[in-house]
């Protein structure tokens, strides 16, 4: 049987509980995706959004209810183990790219490598290969400055790919980019889950949504299964 | 792992090469001061060592001359007043002296053959070599006869023996100082550098009344010598001869009492005290020094690493993102700050060996440098840095990666 990349059980996460200012930002919410697939989760600011992709990235596991990573349970995991938990599981891309501006591509894509404890002199092929899967084999000694927004968000991915980790987890990764472009990273993500690669993004944007295979809508804490359903 | 800690270190120190270099100052300064302050501290010590081991703590100097500030006046003896009958008298009425050493000395251009060489020399008696603790390497010393009968014979330093005659044979040789010739009939033990840095090699001594008859010219008194030394059988006997000695004088010399003193007695144990007083100040001095800038440093990389941390935090928080732990991140902080302190302690070390060297040139105070001093240096300055650098290390490895991800700036 295969194991879901996200199964999650009836999640909750109450801020300030207690106080006046309590609020329920996630109410049972349930989910569950499978290797290979293309999750979308879509939501105006202040849905819970946000909340659930902390949780989704394994920041967060201040929860109540059930998340399962990859079979591996997340509740109450500590800020070491939550570490080493993303290291292995988890690829972020950020609307905001986050490069280090003083590293060329390849360094930055190294960069998680280090982390994952993997040989010095292993990790270049490693990033090669993850740059030339985002069309960047070009681009390799160019610092981010020099780059287009686009190209950096190519960085980004290659990052997130470079240690071949169960889920890409992307959050608005077409947010800060013109229409075009983002088509054009959008079309990457499609590329990757057509790979095999499992994708969950995270979006406000019905029409970047509508490039996953499921899209899932987050309203008041409550994650509902959208009927809208692009078939690519 | 530690490669890659050490490689982001240095990525991001040089990404602000001159913040990094101005926050180590404070480092460099606090090494260098305590290179230097141990070297000096060291070298005193060491020096002080020679000094009893070489003159003799049991031992007591009168120069002709008055004695002024607290008795300590090196150069006495330009106005004769001591001879050889107070030396008589000293050996004669205190039985606790037991060698007793009356000088006369000069400078002078010892001539051989074509080689000639400015020294200084000394006309002594026998008990000289007892109380300098120095003998004779090789030919032989004077005999009584030629204390007596002033016989033209030199026994010559190391240095003079070198600098006259090279590789050849110096003894039996006549040399010349001045228009005396004097036939070398020993060379000394070498003694190498004294007490004070001076060449204690470079003498030739002669029999007391050689030196008198023949090579110190105009005596302003009968029987004049430029000072008396003299050595006691035990220690402890050195303040009551001490006492001895100068009421002795003053009423050989007739001096009323309240009269300012023609003599000054200086004991080697008072010098010993001043020299290690002036050198514990100095020390202390130093210390001081060393300390403030080590903590005034260490404020300083604390401070450019609470910096660094918030101008990081994205970073910091990307790298959370893709899996570096807390305990990652701390030493990655950790490794800067003291890169930083480390970097500024290998500079101090450096200019603190190059300050004790350029002392000990000039001759200012005697230095010792060595491994220990080095290793204690580069120690200190790791200490600063795990000091200073452990509260903002810890800070960055506490932030919440969500927080740090969404940081703006």
């Amino acid at each position: 049987m295969t194991v879901p990349v996200i199964d999650i059980r009836g999640l909750g996460k109450v801020y300030a509980a207690g106080t006046e200012a309590e609020v329920a930002a996630l109410k049972g919410v349930e989910l569950r995706v499978m290797p290979g697939e293309f999750v979308a989760i879509m939501g105006a600011s202040g849905s819970g959004k946000s909340t659930l992709m902390n949780v989704l990235g394994c920041l967060d596991a201040d929860y109540t209810g059930e998340y399962r990573c990859d079979g591996v349970d997340v509740r109450r995991l500590d800020k070491e183990q939550l570490a080493k938990l993303r290291l292995d599981k988890i690829g972020f891309v950020f609307q905001s790219f986050n490069l280090l501006s003083r590293m060329d591509a390849l360094h930055n894509v190294m960069m998680p490598l280090a982390y994952a404890g993997i040989a010095p002199e292993a990790r270049r092929p490693m990033a090669e290969a993850a740059l030339t899967a985002v069309g960047l084999a070009s681009r390799m000694g160019h610092r981010p400055g020099e780059l287009s927004g686009g190209q950096q968000q190519r960085i980004a991915i290659a990052r997130a790919l470079v240690n071949k980790p169960p889920m890409i987890l992307a959050d608005e990764p077409t947010g800060a980019l013109d229409s075009k472009t983002g088509a054009e990273i959008l079309a990457l993500f499609e590329q990757l889950k057509r790979q095999g690669h499992t994708i969950v993004l995270i979006t406000h944007d019905e029409h970047v949504a509508a490039h996953a295979d499921r899209v899932c809508l987050m309203r008041d804490g409550v994650l509902t299964e959208s009927e809208a359903r692009h078939v690519a | 792992m530690w490669r890659d800690t050490f490689g982001i270190a240095v990525s991001s120190l040089r990404g602000n090469w001159l913040r990094s270099a101005l926050t180590s100052l404070g480092v460099i300064i606090g090494i260098a001061a305590v290179i230097v302050m141990v070297s000096v501290g060291q070298g005193t010590q060491n020096e002080i060592e020679k000094m009893v081991s070489g003159l003799g703590a049991n031992r007591l100097d009168i120069n002709s001359g008055a004695s002024r500030a607290g008795g300590v006046r090196f150069g006495g003896g330009s106005r004769m007043s001591l001879t050889q009958s107070d030396a008589d008298a000293i050996r004669q009425q205190i039985p606790e002296v037991a060698y007793i050493n009356a000088s006369l000395r000069g400078g002078g251009q010892a001539v051989f053959a074509e080689n000639n060489w400015a020294t200084s020399w000394q006309g002594v008696e026998a008990d000289y070599f007892a109380i300098n603790d120095w003998q004779v390497a090789s030919g032989s010393g004077f005999e009584d006869a030629d204390f007596k009968s002033g016989n033209k014979v030199a026994l010559i330093g190391e240095t003079v023996r070198r600098e006259l005659f090279g590789e050849s044979e110096a003894i039996g040789e006549s040399i010349r100082i001045g228009k005396t010739p004097l036939q070398v009939i020993g060379v000394l033990e070498s003694k190498g550098q004294g007490g004070f840095g001076q060449d204690q090699d470079d003498i030739v001594l002669v029999p007391l009344e050689t030196a008198r008859r023949r090579m110190a010219g105009n005596i302003p008194i009968p029987g004049g010598v430029q000072s008396i030394t003299l050595g006691v059988a035990r220690a402890e006997d050195l303040p009551y001869v001490q006492e001895q000695v100068e009421v002795l004088l003053r009423q050989l010399h007739k001096i009323p009492p309240g009269g300012e003193d023609d003599f000054s007695v200086r004991n080697i144990a008072e010098i010993i005290a001043t020299r290690t007083e002036t050198t514990r100040i100095m020390s202390l001095l130093l210390g001081a020094v060393a300390a403030i800038s080590l903590i005034v440093g260490g404020i300083g990389i604390m401070n450019i690493m609470l910096v660094s941390v918030t101008e990081r935090i994205r970073e910091i928080g990307l790298r959370m993102a893709v899996g570096a732990g807390p305990k990652q991140i701390q030493r990655q902080f950790l490794t800067e700050a003291m890169l930083i302190s480390v970097g500024g302690g290998l500079i101090g070390i450096a200019l603190g060996v190059g300050f004790s060297l350029l002392t000990e040139k000039i001759g200012a105070l005697p230095v010792a440098l060595n491994w220990k001093v080095i290793s204690l240096a580069a120690v200190c300055s790791m200490a600063t840095g795990l000091f200073f650098g452990i509260y903002p290390a810890r800070k960055a490895s506490q932030l919440d990666p969500i927080e740090a991800l969404r940081h703006q700036g």
